[in-house]
């Protein structure tokens, strides 16, 4: 439902994406994986239109996303770096999302799991890195979107809250949702996606199912397959 | 549309400095009026505040106002939002709340004290600095990825306007002292909002038998019905024009 095709951006020199093609299908959970500065954040937010590809073009159920916005209904993101307002409360911004999105299904699991009611009060500037991250992720599937796309979504919340997240992505998983998720940390992924989307400098080094990427590597956990595809890449 | 202004007007309303900014117009202008008895001066004196003061404070508050609302503006660009509704919100939320100020404070105390056309005049000019510059203010912002940078070129653009446009115009004026120069000068001060809304202003009060020959052509001008109306396009393409590029360079930033 959510298809790249030749997608290329430049950041001055830098080529942060370069040609590059996926394919996201409904049902599937994907693990966007790569070094530091590989372009997968780029990637996403050339999906979510924040970024302008210099060329190719993005399509989200066949329709190019170029200059289209209803789309966006339809995704929950969370940044990896959630910025928001300082001098509005956690409940102001949540009110604010509420009003632009104007849905009336409400998936408040998260902010219920996370405690967020409690803190409301509290303006943003206040709050902690992982308490923003747990307004971030609540904001995501807040309004049960059909597709998610989470970047390093476990970075910054500690153990209990981590499991909370993931718990509520497998939730979702099973509820046939596309779901995009970057991480660094492979372990955690392990149980979690279907397929592997590798990126390497801008270029896209593969896009493997598990199953498929446990039969090259012959390697069962993730995390060594991975370390054996970067030795030989 | 409506939801974002609400949401930046909540914002700018808890904002001191809109509120300073009411205040000190106020007083000014209640402090000019009361300064003398002929409340003529009190307009040349509040037309140096509408066509000075108000173009600075619009174009650097918008300017800075627009990068600090950078958090602001890369959340919502995620959700179901167009661009241009998103851009063009927050430049109605900042225009209608500096318009909003500058109404309570200079239009009531010109009601009170000189309810003409020349004071209508006064209050429509300084309405329209306030526009003008905060769309200038909204390009410069869009233009520029720096802060510093953004809020020094949008000081040198209000400095161009108000000071280096004019010392231009002075010394081409007395390069070509030669030359009948009535009619480019009425060209030169349509470049320039600034100038226009003096000229408009200088002509409604009367004085403009003391500006010699070409305050007689420019009233012949600025005096008619064609004139007028020609100036008020020109404010009008001064008010949209820069808007409307911002709104096309924002449609293709990448946040």
């Amino acid at each position: 439902m959510l298809i790249a095709s030749n997608v290329t951006k430049t950041f001055g020199k830098l080529k942060a994406l370069d040609n590059v093609s996926v394919t996201c299908n409904k049902g599937q959970t994907i693990a966007l994986i790569g070094p530091n500065g590989s372009g997968k954040t780029t990637l996403i937010k050339t999906m979510l239109g924040m970024v302008v590809p210099d060329s190719g073009f993005i399509t989200f159920d066949q329709h190019n996303i170029l200059h289209s916005w209803h789309y966006r209904e339809r995704i929950g993101y969370m940044p990896q770096i959630g910025r928001y307002p300082d001098n509005m409360t956690i409940a102001q911004v949540m009110d604010m999302m509420k009003d632009i999105r104007k849905s009336d299904v409400l998936d408040e699991d998260l902010v219920n799991e996370f405690n967020l009611p409690a803190l409301a009060h509290k303006k943003m500037r206040t709050l902690s890195g992982g308490t923003r991250q747990k307004v971030s992720a609540s904001l995501a599937f807040l309004f049960n979107p059909d597709v998610l796309i989470l970047d390093e979504p476990t970075a910054g919340l500690d153990p209990l809250s981590s499991e909370i997240l993931k718990q509520k992505i497998v939730a979702e998983k099973e509820k046939g949702k596309l779901i995009l998720i970057t991480s660094h940390i492979l372990s955690e992924l392990d149980d979690l996606v279907t397929e592997i989307i590798y990126m390497q400098e801008g270029k896209l080094q593969f896009h493997k199912s598990i199953a498929q990427l446990q039969e090259d590597t012959g390697q069962v956990k993730l995390t060594q397959a991975i370390a054996h595809v970067m030795k030989t890449h | 549309m409506r939801t974002i202004v609400k949401y930046v007007m909540l914002d700018l309303l808890k904002n001191r400095i809109v509120m300073g900014y009411t205040l000190l117009l106020l007083v000014l202008s209640f402090g000019m009026f009361s300064i003398d008895e002929n409340s003529t001066k009190g307009v040349l004196s509040l037309m140096n505040i509408a066509l000075i003061f108000v173009p600075l404070i619009s174009i650097i508050f918008s300017t800075i106002y627009v990068y600090n609302s950078a958090e602001f503006i890369e959340l919502l660009v995620a959700q179901p939002l167009k661009r241009k509704t998103l851009w063009l919100s927050i430049y109605s939320g900042l225009a209608l709340s500096l318009a909003v100020a500058f109404l309570i404070g200079v239009g009531v105390p010109v009601l009170i004290y000189e309810s003409s056309a020349t004071g209508l005049i006064l209050v429509v000019s300084g309405l329209f600095q306030t526009l003008i510059f905060t769309g200038i203010a909204l390009l410069a912002s869009v233009k520029t990825r720096d802060k510093a940078k953004g809020i020094g070129v949008s000081i040198l653009t209000w400095f161009v306007f108000t000071l280096i446009y004019d010392a231009i115009v002075m010394l081409l004026l007395f390069q070509f002292s030669d030359y009948p120069l009535e009619k480019p000068m009425i060209a030169l001060t349509m470049l320039n909002p600034v100038d226009l809304s003096r000229i408009l202003i200088l002509l409604k009060l009367d004085i403009s038998a003391m500006m010699g020959y070409t305050g007689a052509v420019f009233n012949e001008f600025f005096g008619g019905q064609l004139g007028m109306l020609v100036s008020a396009i020109v404010l009008l393409l001064w008010t949209t024009v820069p808007v409307w590029l911002s709104v096309k360079q924002f449609q293709k930033k990448d946040l």
